[in-house]
């Protein structure tokens, strides 16, 4: 049984919005002393601010060599927590126990000195991030050789690309030798090369060096491959803590704010042609589904209504699916497949699509819908809808899942 | 609970008075010397005469205090050579000024370092003092020269035993400027209209002490008032140690003594005060 690494318990942090000082002394004086005269206590005063509380009864406990992925949306108090933990800032109320030195990476080259050298600053960051001297020096030619700037190593930071910055930054941090490591989103720097040595870095921090981590990002497949255990947030409270896979799919679901197509003020185009709705059949059952798997064989069907349509046109339909993160995955168009669509009325109709073994990655996507001719757009609306895709069986019943790194497209190949 | 055996460190929501932790700052003295190194090495890396700038500065302003005190104003200086007179004064009140306005501006001059990482924040504004007396010894170094060379030429030095003294009289000025900027720098964090107010308040502060003036050319019913500013103390026994000229109490140097701490500790609780969340106000 490993021991405890870290425990936290009902951790809260509330700010005070309002009046809590008017900016300046003298205003400050004044109204002090009008509040003691007319004998309000410190609580009215407090009262009458509002309180917001960013963070409410966080609990939970990490064993030695655990790897924890802290999830959530943007402002669900995971910067608070991270906070709170590296010592930043304090709690409002809570505490927490902790076992082994704690180091926080909050940001790469914290406290860099643009007019030192490379040498000096790495002797300066790894000091702030709490190295002792030795520890350094010991790890020194490591840190430098991680960097890959070892020829500019006596030049003043200064005249370094914003890469090499970033890389010797991280280089320093990677080869903090505390119990427990406190990661935010610093990944997301640098070069892909370099971002996928530092996220094997990670990898065998946690998982090979036995030492305990907690790890912020919107990445899923980073908090996937790294992590053993997941924090969800949700405005400031716990709603859930446990397997990886569990919390993801729950973070993915109540990420969903859908606006229905019909409710939707941001559309462009002119109206001739309009998407009234989607659906989705699957294509072995012919039943409409809105669970979706990778590999399986998919309808998409779009209605329609055209008004004041030169039906002569050639009318393009196209899909664009995006993944979570914006990144354009592919796209659906009759345009790209030189398809002629087959003659409609004017008014509601519909149009299906047929995909053969959906490719896709576990994860979610959105699909965007674009329709035009001749060079009019008739309806445009970005992320129109999304679809979560579940379980991996695209290769037959084996359940193997593309390594993270590796791309979030399964391509139809045989080995023969 | 954990075990109480196998935890090493709490943190809490609630805290005391004074939560300096002076253990764990001890932990970073690695860090606190690399700071010092940092400011020292960073200033004269951006400049052109670099180190000689320790040197330039006290003697232009001396030159200066020579022309408009001595020659405009004719104001005493005790019977002393000029340089000699002025040169301690100038390079004390620098040492004392520069800590009280680096010290000021601690809070917002590493916000964004506070934001980021945690290190025991007390090491910063101390690492501040003594960057800054590495300055105050190069200039006393020159001091010490030029009264060498005026000793040749047949000034009589009068050094006595109070220059025993002296690595007090440092203490008290690093103490006092260190409690001074922070009462400052924890102020300011709230109420921004204090930090108009420190460069313009040290300039004036000046005056009030005896920098550019001996304490006995003061006008007698002045005198107590400007006996009052603990720097005329450390200032007139400075230059009674290697000059034989002041004027040197031990009482004057215990009321020093008190004040200076009580301003210490004052600037020390509050900053611990402001420490922990000024975070979440900047």
């Amino acid at each position: 049984m490993k021991s405890t690494a870290l425990k936290v318990e009902n951790i809260s942090k509330s700010y005070l919005i309002g009046k809590i000082s008017s900016g300046t002394l003298s205003r400050d004086i004044e109204s002090k002393l009008t509040n003691w005269f007319s004998k309000k206590s410190d609580e009215d005063i407090l009262n009458k601010n509002e309180k917001v509380w960013s963070l409410k009864d966080i609990n939970f406990e990490l064993k030695q060599g655990e790897a924890l992925g802290i999830i959530g949306k943007n402002g669900a108090g995971k910067s608070t927590l991270l906070k709170i933990l590296s010592r930043v800032t304090t709690p409002t109320k809570g505490n927490i126990y902790g076992t082994g030195r704690i180091a926080s990476l909050l940001e790469v080259g914290t406290g860099f000195h643009p007019e030192l050298s490379g040498r000096e600053n790495i002797f300066l960051n790894g000091a702030i991030l709490g190295m002792k001297k030795h520890e350094i020096k010991r790890n020194f030619d490591e840190i430098v050789d991680f960097s890959g700037v070892e020829k500019y190593i006596d030049t003043p930071v200064k005249r370094y690309s914003s890469g090499m910055y970033v890389r010797l930054a991280f280089a320093v941090a990677a080869h903090l030798e505390s119990e427990i490591l406190i990661v935010d989103e610093v990944l997301a720097v640098g070069d892909a090369d370099f971002q996928k040595k530092c996220l094997g870095k990670m990898g065998s921090i946690s998982k090979g060096q036995g030492r305990t981590v907690l790890f912020v990002s919107h990445n899923m497949q980073s908090i996937q491959s790294l992590c053993s255990k997941a924090l969800l947030l949700n405005k400031g409270k716990m709603q859930g803590f446990g397997a990886v896979p569990e919390m993801i799919s729950k973070y993915l679901q109540n990420n969903e704010i859908f606006i229905p197509l019909n409710e939707r003020t941001d559309r462009k185009g002119d109206g001739k042609v309009k998407v009234i709705s989607v659906h989705f059949i699957d294509a072995k059952t012919n039943q409409f589904t809105n669970n979706f798997y990778v590999g399986m064989d998919l309808i998409i069907e779009i209605e329609l209504a055209s008004i004041q349509f030169n039906l002569n046109h050639h009318l393009e339909i196209s899909l664009g699916i995006s993944d979570q993160f914006g990144t354009r995955i592919t796209l659906i168009s009759n345009k790209v497949s030189g398809q002629n669509l087959n003659p409609f009325p004017n008014g509601n109709w519909s149009q299906k699509i047929h995909i053969n073994k959906l490719p896709l990655v576990m994860g979610k996507y959105f699909f965007t819908v674009f329709i035009s001719s001749n060079g009019n757009v008739h309806d445009w609306i970005i992320d129109a809808f999304p679809i979560m895709i579940e379980s991996d069986k695209y290769y037959g019943e084996l359940v193997h899942t593309l390594p993270t790194g590796q791309g979030n497209i399964y391509t139809d190949f045989q080995f023969i | 609970m954990l075990k109480t055996a196998k935890q090493d460190w709490v943190i809490k929501s609630k805290s005391n008075w004074l939560n300096i932790d002076f253990i764990s700052a001890w932990e970073y003295k690695d860090l606190f010397i690399l700071f010092i190194k940092r400011d020292f090495v960073a200033f004269y890396k951006q400049t052109i005469l670099g180190p000689l700038w320790f040197f330039l500065q006290p003697i232009i302003t001396m030159f200066v205090f020579a022309f408009v005190f001595g020659k405009i104003g004719n104001i005493s200086t005790n019977n002393l050579p000029k340089p000699l007179f002025y040169l301690p004064g100038i390079i004390c009140w620098n040492y004392f000024a520069e800590c009280i306005l680096k010290n000021s501006t601690v809070f917002r001059d590493n916000a964004n370092l506070f934001s980021k990482v945690y290190f025991p924040r007390i090491i910063l504004p101390m690492s501040i003092v003594f960057s800054s007396m590495v300055r105050f010894f190069i200039q006393q170094f020159l001091f010490v020269i030029i009264l060498i060379i005026y000793s040749f030429n047949g000034f009589k030095t009068h050094i006595n035993a109070t220059i025993l003294l002296l690595p007090v009289l440092l203490i008290l000025m690093a103490a006092l400027g260190q409690g001074i900027g922070l009462i400052i720098s924890s102020l300011t964090t709230k109420y921004r209209d204090l930090a108009l107010l420190v460069n313009f308040g040290v300039q004036l502060l000046m005056f009030s002490t005896t920098v550019a003036y001996p304490l006995s050319a003061a006008p007698q019913n002045f005198k107590f008032w400007i006996a009052l500013n603990p720097m005329t103390t450390i200032l007139e026994t400075f230059r009674y140690s290697f000059l034989g000229q002041g004027q040197f109490s031990v009482s004057a140097l215990i009321y020093t003594s008190i004040l200076t701490l009580v301003i210490f500790l004052l600037g020390i609780i509050l900053f611990s005060k402001v420490e922990k969340d000024f975070i979440d106000t900047i």
